[in-house]
This record gives structure tokens, C-alpha cells and sequence, in this order.
């Protein structure tokens, strides 16, 4: 398969007043046609930080790209002008939010916002405009869609309003779709729906997936690979299957430890707990930054941070320390 | 656990808050919170109550609590009816239930100290005063996990799961019997929640405590109790031991509920199959006629229109409200 983007050495910087955030410090990974990448992490790991990035969605101030690449048909996203990324955004990369309840204008009908991206990037006029929304709104599963078009963004449901996001995320058929942690704030059952939906969508339409979340559950069933996040690093990336089944990261070891799964036979007596916190990371750091909360800590990772190193048939992990025989690597 | 000691007894508790509208605030409608919900926690037993958002769960816990005064029904703890007492009565046995609530950012008074947080208890109910609070608060720190030299920070100082310990010596303070944890884990990360889960396990174990667990995380729900209840529109589904429930479930919401949960594992993942359910929750202000579940149920009837369906006792200690729960038996 085609490469679609390549992300390299991608880092991002907040100016906060207690100093300078280090909050993406060197990502790195490809995207291929039709592939979907999950991207698993906690909240300030910088996953977000990392695709708004990518999209130059990033405030800036306090935020500040300071280094990497992000190449998107031969061309750097992050060195383009304004007007040049206008049209990549929404048209060909386009991306789903997490909250279905703010990211809406609340005085604008659903007609109207998603017709934008159509009148914007495909100089389609309003009627024209129109029945693609209709088509894209039936895609998605809303009932009547024709006489929802003047409804208002309140009139719909938590479940309802993050389909309508999906199909303005879709309605200019972009090669990418980005979605920030899209089914955190609904409920399973709904959560179940949405899914089922952008399974299905991507397999109709052939686009691949940047989906954010810190759910292992999610990203279990949808995902092709993955990428572990922790303060700003990608820890460890494989195929899904690898790493759910041998995990090599202690992060990932503790992150899948401390779920409960609903499927296993007896009931576990104690989760496994990654003790400590994650940290916030004012200077590059010269040592592993998960270290303070690792139980395989050695002297080595005190003094160097790991970078990713291969340990399985495109599997990679930044680890000193070989967690299945606790020696060095 | 103790079987045959109930600690808690709730008999067709009712809870419709009014809906006021108008110059004069007239009732205009009732929403119907909870209608009509009965079960029974026993001495050191943890009941699990899960339901997705808006199904009454939160309120059913605060009404047993008497924060709020129930429409109809009975809330018996030991021997005394809670609906029937008031003024001191009420507040005396207040000292042996207490809460820990979903949302350790707002649940904390920002403006006081953690000595005056977690001690207030005990000095409103004049159990201690002055050094004797002090000693109290720094033990009860130490019981949760928290450095007892933090007694004079105060909560923006602390992180999310720092917090959410804060709120459990403070429910600790007082010596209870009953704790209603609403949703005590869903802000936190992954990695912080089996902190916290692992802490009210060990506290449980120390003091014979007993929780009612309110939560929506199917899975965490699993690991932590020992009997579960299922919660829809104000109405209980489904109760049994916990294997019963999620390894047999009598209830066709309760089947839709577990195949929703995403199972952190891509190679179950794949061969799953769902129960998707179609559309949302109704509005608890004007519920369907007879079984709350049926505009969503995939095997309803028109008897399911007409009746509401009873809950009873399938299998001994399995309750289901529903009119077909034998053909599951």
C-alpha cells in the first residue's frame, strides 16, 4: 500500500508561565492508503497535541511547532501557507472531535454547517450543496434527513450530533480521517453504533484512520496498528494483535494490566496499578521519562532515554530493559 | 459478607422531579428519574448499579441518601425507615452513610485546606476537636494512600486521582458502614482508576464496608462487585451475583449492554459478534408505556406495549423485568 503521510521528528512546545511545555518531542510514524492507526496514550500524553499539530490547529501562541516534518503528497503541512492548508483541511484531511456538544455552532442549522466544507472546497452552490448533505447525512443513519436540515444542533442527540460531525468530516470523501477520542463522552450502547459506522464508511469509501483515544478497548477491534504515547514519545508501535499479545513497553504492560476485562473467567484479585504519575515535562528530558514509575528501571535509563528500538517484525518499543527477561537490551 | 444481614434495604423507591414552567411555575410534568426500583445490599457486600447516562443511577443513590426527598417508597438502613425520620434523627445516622462523587475537581471546596476538608465531618458531627482532627486527618491520609504532610495543601495541588483519595478519607472520616461511590473512577485515567479501584478494595477489606458502586464502566463494574443491578430509564432490568449477569443475562438490554463493551483484545475482537441497538434512550419525562426498554428491544411484542413486565425471581437470586426472560433461562 501507498503511503499516504509521513510524520517525522514531529515537536510541539507550549509557553506556559511556569516554563516551556515540552508536549510532543519527536513523533514519528507513516500512514498508508486505507490503514487505520490507533494512537493510545492518557490525558497529556500528547496525542491530541500531536494530529492538531499535523493539522496546524494548534494556537499559536502559546503553542509552537518547532521542528519535524509532516509530508502529505509530496508536500510539508507544517511549512505551507495559510491559504495552501485551508484546502487540505476538511477536504482531504478532515477530523472528528470528541465533544459532540461544543464543537457545533449553536446558532447555525445543521444544513448550513454541513454544507460549508462542500460550497468551500468544492465551489458547489447551495442547492447542489444540499443534496450531497442529504446523501451524506442518510450515510451516516439520520432518519428524515431532508427536514432535519433546519434543525439546530440542540434539537439532536449526543449520539445523533457526533454522526452529523462524521458526515461533514466526510462529506468532501477526504483520504484521511482524524478522529480526537470521537466516542468518549457517549454511552456504550451509542459508542457501539458510531463504531460499527466508521468501520463500515471506511471499508465503503477506502480512507484511513488517525483515531485518537485512550480506550484500548476501542482500538482493539477497529485499529490495523498502533502507537503507544507517553509524555510526548511514541513508547512502542506495532500491528494491534502484537501488541495486545506480547506488549513489550512496561507502560503498555501496566496500561493493559489495569483493565478489567469483561471476558476473563475468574475475578482478578488486585489490578495491576502503574503507581505515580504522568509527568509534565519542562525540559527534553535525559532519561527515560517513565522511569520514575517503571518497575524494570535499571541504571542505564536514568542517564539516556531510549529512542524506539525494533523488537519484533515491525514491532518497536523504547525500552531499555527486555521486559520478558528483565536484562538489558 | 454476611448473606442473611441486609444492611440496606430499598423498596420501590420512587423519585419524579417536577417540571416547573411559567410566571407562576407550574407543574407542568414530572420527570420520572426513577420509578419504582427495590433491591437489597447485605453487611460488607459490594452491589454494582450501571446504566448508561441519564437512566437514573446517580439519583437512585442520592435518594437512598435522602439527599433528595423521595415521591414514594421506602428506604430501610438496619431497622429504620430514612423516608420516615428527620432533623437530628437523620442526621446521626448520616455519620454511616456516606458518598464519594464522580467529579473530583468540583466535589472539593478549592478555598479550604485538606485538614478542613476531610475533618469537617468529624467537627460537625462533634466527634473531635482541634489536635484531635488534626491526628485524624493525617491517619486518614495515611489510610489513603496520601503523604500526611499534605494536611495544609489544598486541592488544586493535587491531581485528579490525589483528589479522588482526598474524597474517600473524607468519606472515611466518619466511621460508615455504607459508602455510595457515584462513579468514583470515570474522570480519572486508565492507569490512575486501578489505583483508586485497588484503594476501595483494601479499604472494604480493612473496615467490613459496604459499597453501592454506581458506575457506567461495564467492565470495572465486574471486577469490583459482588452482585450487580441494570439500570434503564428509571427502572431496574436486571439483578443477580455478578457471574450471573454477565455470564447469563436474563434481560435483552442487559445482552445489548454487555456485547457493546469493547474487549481490549483484537483477536476476540474480530470474531464478536454485537447486538446494536437502534436509536436512543426515550425521555425519562415521557417514558414508554409499559416496558421501558421496548422502542429499543429487538425481540419486543405488542404484550410489551401494554404491560409493564414484572420483576421477578427467574432463577434463584436472578431477577429480570422482562416478559420473555424464560426464553434465556
Amino acid at each position: 500500500m501507498a503511503e499516504l503521510l509521513n510524520v517525522k521528528g514531529l515537536e510541539t512546545h507550549f509557553r506556559t508561565r511556569e516554563g516551556i511545555v515540552h508536549a510532543v518531542n519527536g513523533v514519528s510514524f507513516n500512514l498508508k492508503e486505507g490503514e487505520t492507526l490507533g494512537v493510545v496514550g492518557e490525558s497529556g500524553c500528547g496525542k491530541s497535541v500531536t494530529v492538531m499539530s499535523i493539522l496546524r490547529l494548534i494556537p499559536q501562541p502559546p503553542g509552537e511547532i518547532v521542528g519535524g516534518q509532516a509530508i502529505y503528497q509530496d508536500k510539508d503541512l507544517l511549512k505551507m501557507s495559510d491559504e495552501e492548508i485551508r484546502h487540505i483541511r476538511g477536504a482531504q484531511i478532515s477530523m472528528v472531535f470528541q465533544d459532540p456538544m461544543t464543537s457545533f455552532n449553536p446558532v447555525l442549522t445543521i444544513g448550513r454547517q454541513v454544507s460549508e466544507p462542500l460550497e468551500v472546497h468544492m465551489g458547489m452552490n447551495t442547492k447542489q450543496a444540499e443534496d450531497r448533505v442529504v446523501e451524506s447525512l442518510e450515510l451516516v443513519g439520520i432518519p428524515n434527513a431532508r427536514d432535519r436540515l433546519k434543525d439546530y444542533p440542540h434539537q439532536f442527540s449526543g449520539g445523533m450530533r457526533q454522526r452529523v460531525m462524521i458526515a461533514m468530516a466526510l462529506t468532501c470523501t477526504p483520504q484521511i480521517l482524524i478522529a480526537d477520542e470521537p466516542t468518549t463522552a457517549l454511552d456504550v450502547t451509542i459508542q457501539a453504533q458510531i463504531i460499527e459506522l466508521v468501520k463500515r464508511l471506511r471499508d465503503e469509501l477506502g480512507m484511513a484512520i488517525i483515531w485518537i483515544t485512550h480506550d484500548l478497548g476501542v482500538i482493539a477491534g477497529l485499529a490495523d496498528n498502533m502507537a503507544v504515547m507517553y509524555a510526548g514519545y511514541i513508547i512502542e508501535e506495532a500491528p494491534v494483535k502484537d501488541i495486545y499479545a506480547s506488549p513489550e513497553h512496561p507502560y503498555t504492560i501496566g496500561l493493559l494490566g489495569s483493565l478489567p476485562r469483561l471476558d476473563s473467567e475468574r475475578r482478578a484479585e488486585r489490578l495491576i496499578s502503574i503507581e505515580g504519575l504522568p509527568p509534565v515535562l519542562y525540559e527534553k528530558p535525559n532519561y527515560c521519562p517513565f522511569a520514575p514509575r517503571c518497575k524494570w528501571q535499571i541504571e542505564h535509563c536514568l542517564h539516556e532515554n531510549p529512542p524506539l528500538m525494533p523488537v519484533g517484525t515491525s514491532h518497536n518499543a523504547a525500552c531499555w530493559v527486555d521486559t520478558k527477561t528483565g536484562r538489558h537490551r | 459478607m454476611d448473606e442473611n444481614n441486609v444492611l440496606l434495604k430499598v423498596d420501590n423507591l420512587v423519585m419524579h422531579f417536577p417540571i416547573k414552567r411559567g410566571v407562576f411555575q407550574r407543574t407542568v410534568g414530572f420527570v420520572h428519574a426513577v420509578d419504582g426500583v427495590s433491591f437489597e445490599i447485605h453487611q460488607g457486600e459490594t452491589l454494582g448499579l450501571v446504566g448508561e447516562s441519564g437512566c437514573g443511577k446517580s439519583t437512585t443513590g442520592r435518594t437512598i441518601l435522602q439527599l433528595y426527598k423521595p415521591t414514594d417508597g421506602h428506604v430501610y438502613f438496619g431497622e429504620t425507615d430514612l423516608t420516615k425520620i428527620k432533623g437530628e434523627e437523620l442526621r446521626l445516622l448520616r455519620r454511616k452513610m456516606q458518598m464519594i462523587f464522580q467529579d473530583p475537581y468540583a466535589s472539593l471546596n478549592p478555598r479550604m485546606t485538606v485538614e478542613e476538608i476531610v475533618g469537617e465531618p468529624l467537627i460537625v458531627h462533634n466527634l473531635a476537636k482541634g489536635r484531635e482532627v488534626r491526628d485524624r486527618v493525617k491517619d486518614l491520609l495515611g489510610l489513603v494512600g496520601l503523604n500526611p504532610a499534605y494536611v495544609d495543601r489544598y486541592p488544586h495541588e493535587f491531581s485528579g486521582g490525589q483528589r479522588q483519595r482526598i474524597g474517600v478519607a473524607r468519606a472515611l472520616s466518619l466511621n460508615p458502614d455504607l459508602i455510595i461511590c457515584d462513579e468514583p473512577i470515570s474522570a480519572l485515567d486508565v492507569s490512575i482508576q486501578a489505583q483508586v479501584v485497588n484503594l476501595l478494595e483494601d479499604l472494604q477489606e480493612q473496615f467490613n464496608l459496604t459499597y453501592l458502586f454506581i458506575a457506567h464502566d461495564l467492565s470495572m463494574v465486574r471486577h469490583i462487585s459482588d452482585r450487580v443491578a441494570v439500570m434503564y430509564l428509571g427502572v431496574i432490568m436486571e439483578l443477580a451475583q455478578r457471574a450471573e449477569v454477565y455470564n447469563h443475562p436474563l434481560h435483552p438490554y442487559t445482552q445489548a449492554l454487555l456485547s457493546a463493551v469493547p474487549i481490549p483484545d483484537p483477536v476476540v475482537e474480530e470474531k464478536r459478534q454485537r447486538i446494536i441497538l437502534t436509536g436512543d434512550v426515550p425521555s425519562p419525562v415521557n417514558p414508554p408505556s409499559g416496558c421501558r426498554f421496548r422502542t429499543r428491544c429487538p425481540i419486543a411484542a405488542e404484550i410489551c406495549a401494554e404491560k409493564r413486565p414484572e420483576f421477578k425471581e427467574w432463577v434463584p437470586g436472578h431477577f429480570a423485568a422482562c416478559h420473555f426472560s424464560a426464553k434465556f433461562v
